[in-house]
């Protein structure tokens, strides 16, 4: 039977067939409840009785409700704590251990140092949440540490004061970011070609010249990709959120995928939730168009 | 390749280099002083965790929370096990992320096979739809699917969480495995088509063995992907019958209920399976982010 139709035509609708499993989940899992969730959004629904329709109401709500733009403003130090921040200390330590630790003390010393500092990457973030939440409470062990050595006025609530919060959880998310950045750079470097470092070295650049002059040019698609990834995670960010403060002290920890959950099924206003997820999506959708967009040109660049 | 590099570079220019090599070699150690501090400062929060959820409970009540255990005492991690039913939670996190990670990566092949060597025709819109679901955040389908999911009696069952990450992870795998099959050697397909072999054959006879590393990256990945997803999880699966390790790890933590010790235990128990899969699959890992990254 196959080698008859294969004889017939070989890039006939063979091969379409392959793709009607997975073209049949998708639609089903992806597709339809991502336009179910837009045509909620244009309703006003607790998820139980007939949805409302009020076409743009729910927007109009949004844009004026001060709750959606703190939870931006929130998201903003996420991207600077999972985003910027290990970017620029990945690239520094990603060097570092490539170019000292690799050379002089041998790939397996710079092995077992990138494992150490990739590990929080792959943990449940709920266990991360939890060595956090428990080292972080009141009488938890970092205020311990800080009232051993004297520093007993520095210690707080951590997770608990609405003024200390929100840079308390952004900590927490580098310490489980770091790793990311780093173990992708790393692989980055090995495809620089070392008559560059050479060429540069002899040029009189020390490290850090190295560092900007060569490292960094030469592995601009992975910073990139780093970045955008890294980026939208950081918008996306429910479980830490979840897990160490609940949105809260107040909403000094609310994000929007946090605050469109608690419409979902906390508030029950469902078509509020999914007004919030939709531009949710759209920024994200955006921002990921604007870059494709943007590195393409480069390519055409050079 | 780091001594040839010295030994090519060290005859043309001989001052300079002496020069760089004197001032790097104190500094080399100081280089990797601050960075073993650094790794060290990155474990210990873990560290403390464990130390704690070993101490047996008085002396936990009598001592700092930094002061290290003067007997080790399993109590605390048997009273979780128990107490949670831990044996169950670990059952379904391996049942969930194991059919996921077989399932999604038979899709992924199917449809990257009609994409990457078939060529069939709208391809590029067809990727640029996977890549999209990718990056939606999970919170703009959650509601309709657990809207249907009631209808359809699935909600509450591990079944609906398998279904809905085997296409998520799909999305992925697709993108990535069309990608790799775009290079696949035509010639070993052609030789395949003149000896009758139909596509069917074809798949599992030549392009299946061939890229078996790749799938077995991809299987590994989806497989500690899911095994660390919270927020679906969380939603559709409301029983502690049905709870992955994360999910009962996660909601424990959220209801505030647990003791220091027991959170303590809590977070050995979730650590160690992830540990086994970090000492197994270092390599794997670290390779499969960096080809995750190339997309």
């Amino acid at each position: 039977m196959t080698q008859v139709r294969t004889a017939s035509g070989r890039r006939g609708p063979g091969y379409w067939l392959y793709l009607v499993p997975g073209a049949a989940l998708f639609v089903a899992v992806i597709l339809v409840p991502f336009a179910m969730n837009i045509g909620i959004s244009l309703t006003d629904w607790d998820g139980v009785g007939r949805p409302q329709w009020t076409g743009f109401g729910q927007y109009r709500e949004l844009f004026g409700d001060g709750l959606f733009w703190s939870s931006f403003r929130h998201s903003l130090v996420l991207v600077l704590a999972m985003a910027v921040i290990p970017t620029i200390l990945g690239l520094i330590l990603a060097y570092a251990l490539f170019d000292v630790i690799g050379k002089r003390f041998g790939p397996r010393t710079a092995s077992v140092l990138r494992a150490a500092f990739y590990l929080p990457q792959v943990l449940p973030v709920a266990v991360a949440g939890i060595v956090w939440s428990w080292l972080l409470t009141d009488d938890g062990a970092v205020n311990a540490v800080l009232r051993k050595v004297g520093l007993a006025s520095l210690a707080h609530d951590w997770l608990g004061e609405e003024k200390w919060a929100l840079a308390t959880v952004a900590g927490v998310l580098v310490w489980i970011q770091l790793g990311f950045p780093l173990v992708v750079f790393m692989s980055g470097l090995q495809r620089v070609d070392p008559a560059l470092y050479e060429a540069a070295e002899i040029d009189g650049a020390g490290w850090w010249g190295r560092l900007w002059h060569v490292t960094i040019p030469q592995i601009r698609p992975e910073i990139a990709v780093v970045l955008l990834w890294t980026t939208i995670a950081a918008l996306k960010v429910f479980p830490p959120i979840y897990v160490l403060t609940k949105g809260g002290p107040g909403d000094a920890t609310n994000v929007p995928s946090y605050f469109s959950f608690q419409n979902f099924f906390d508030k029950t206003d469902v078509g509020y939730g999914a007004a919030i997820a939709t531009v949710l999506t759209l920024l994200i959708l955006a921002l990921a168009a604007v870059f494709l967009r943007l590195q393409g040109r480069q390519q055409e660049e050079v | 390749m780091a001594l040839l590099q010295t030994v090519t570079a060290a005859p043309p220019q001989p001052p300079p280099v002496r020069r760089s090599r004197r001032r790097r070699d104190p500094g080399r150690w100081i280089v990797l002083a601050f960075l073993g501090i650094l790794a060290v400062g990155i474990l210990l929060p873990l560290a403390v965790v464990v130390f704690n959820a070993l101490k047996p409970a008085q002396e936990y009540a009598n001592s700092s929370p930094i002061a290290l255990p003067h007997h080790l005492d399993l109590t605390n991690l048997r009273e979780f096990w128990t107490r949670v039913d831990y044996g169950r939670k670990l059952w379904n996190s391996v049942l969930i992320s194991g059919s996921v990670a077989v399932i999604a990566v038979l899709l992924s092949l199917f449809n990257a096979y009609a994409l990457g060597i078939g060529k069939v025709r709208g391809r590029l819109a067809l990727l640029v739809a996977f890549i999209g679901a990718n990056i939606l955040p999970q919170e703009v389908l959650v509601y309709p699917l657990y809207y249907l999911a009631k209808k359809l009696d699935l909600y509450d069952t591990r079944l609906s969480v398998i279904i809905i990450f085997s296409v998520i992870q799909t999305a992925f795998g697709t993108y990535l495995l069309a990608a790799v099959f775009a290079q696949f050697p035509r010639e070993l397909l052609e030789a395949a088509r003149l000896d009758g072999a139909g596509t069917w054959r074809t798949l599992w006879r030549v392009v299946v063995p061939i890229s078996r590393p790749t799938l077995a990256v991809l299987m590994v990945f989806f497989f500690v992907w899911t095994w660390n997803e919270f927020f679906i999880p969380l939603i559709f699966l409301l029983s502690n019958d049905n709870q992955t390790v994360s999910v009962a790890l996660g909601v424990l933590q959220g209801q505030r209920l647990m003791d220091a010790t027991m959170s303590s235990a809590s977070a050995v128990l979730g650590m160690i399976p992830t540990i086994v899969f970090f000492l197994i699959f270092q390599r794997t890992l670290s390779r499969g982010i960096t080809m995750g990254a190339i997309k």
